[in-house]
């Protein structure tokens, strides 16, 4: 009796206990669960994204250096954002970039989707040309910026001697990283050799969603190769291709480690791209004004590039 | 036995055909996209000038019409 009533008493403990918690729990909506879980993630966003942004646009209004805080702030307007906008220099950091993206991007799609071509054909040993074509993306930019410096180096680097191979010019003749004409390219190369495999996995996913059945009848209607390539291959790979070309074109735009590493942004400045001359006025000249006004323009075009980016995708899911 | 002669496809207006998300979608597409071109064209100071107003136009713009009724 004495036992049952012990048993009995620390159920009763337990079912005293447990309502409390559940109840509260329970009373809460559904709504307000999810706002409960996504508590955390809105206020890090706010954080350590959208307070900075709307910290650096109101920056870019004014006079305020960051090496000089206890100097009163001054409110300049849109005299920062004028400045830039009629600035030779930062317009002729502008066609570096543009040149930079638009080389990368029009030789990275090429070559991806040559690969990609390739290797859904599906040939003997195909997976492992796979994986060593897909080696460099793997790479951390910073690895290789540094050892693309000793590939190009004009004594020693074996890029310099794989050109004089094929070319007959010394090796030594030419500077790859010091030259004024040769410098855009090497960034350029060294870009297209490490983000073409990238291109080349979203070409390949693009041709993998073609079904076979298409094919199977464009050769019962006797369509040759070529023409299948044309009307079927590429406008069903083409929102895929674009999805590629976009994200490669936002990432280039704001390209800055490999060209840090590589050049630095010379000689002199001719491979000055806008996150160099960026780096430059917010970090070297400390005018961070200014530089919060570059930003926001920057901002303004990967903001814009990046709708239309979404815009594709869309398309590409819709399929 | 009477035939129902109402045509079946609705007349559509100009603002009707305009005003809706695809059409739009593609403007502020465009604009966006003209703004980058300005952004980095080598030819004329002013189109550079004008870039940022362009982008961010074309921005605002797809922003709003992405709200749009199909």
């Amino acid at each position: 009796m004495n036992e049952l009533s012990a048993s009995s008493r620390i159920t009763y403990r337990a079912v005293m206990v447990r309502p409390g918690v559940a109840r509260r729990i329970r009373g809460l909506s559904d709504r307000t669960l999810a706002w409960l879980f996504i508590t955390p993630t809105i206020v890090l966003l706010l954080a350590i994204n959208i307070f900075p942004l709307l910290w650096t646009i109101y920056l870019s209004f004014t006079n305020y250096r960051a090496n000089r805080a206890n100097v009163p702030t001054i409110w300049l307007g849109a005299d920062w954002y004028q400045s830039i906008l009629t600035d030779p220099d930062i317009w002729a950091a502008m066609q570096v970039t543009a040149h930079f993206v638009i080389w990368t991007v029009v030789i990275e799609t090429v070559l991806g989707f040559g690969l990609a071509y390739l290797i859904d054909k599906k040939f003997r040993g195909h997976g492992m040309w796979t994986t060593i074509i897909l080696l460099p993306m793997m790479l951390s930019p910073a690895v290789v910026g540094n050892f693309w410096t000793f590939l190009y180096q004009p004594q020693i680097g074996l890029f310099n001697y794989v050109v004089a191979f094929f070319t007959g010019r010394a090796a030594s003749s030419f500077q790859m990283l010091g030259d004024v004409t040769l410098s855009p390219w090497a960034i350029v190369i060294v870009d297209a050799w490490m983000w073409t495999p990238y291109v080349m996995l979203i070409c390949l996913a693009g041709l993998r969603s073609i079904p076979d059945y298409i094919y199977e009848a464009a050769e019962v209607d006797r369509a040759s190769k070529w023409r299948q390539f044309w009307s079927i291959t590429l406008p069903m790979a083409l929102p895929f291709i674009m999805l590629a070309v976009l994200f490669r074109g936002i990432e280039n735009f704001k390209m800055f480690d490999m060209v840090n590493l590589l050049t630095g942004g010379g000689p002199g400045s001719t491979t000055e791209v806008a996150s160099i001359t960026l780096k430059r006025a917010a970090f070297e000249s400390w005018r961070t004004g200014y530089s919060s006004a570059f930003a926001i323009i920057l901002f303004v075009t990967v903001f814009g590039l990046a709708n239309i980016y979404v815009k594709a995708l869309n398309k590409v899911k819709s399929r | 036995m009477s035939v129902n002669a109402t045509p079946s496809i609705v007349r559509r207006g100009l603002a009707d055909r305009v005003l809706r998300r695809g059409p739009l979608e593609a403007a502020a597409t465009t604009i966006i996209a003209a703004g980058v071109v300005m952004l980095m064209q080598p030819f004329s100071l002013t189109l550079y000038s004008w870039s940022l107003a362009t982008t961010l136009f074309g921005t605002v713009m797809f922003t709003i019409v992405s709200k749009v009724r199909e």
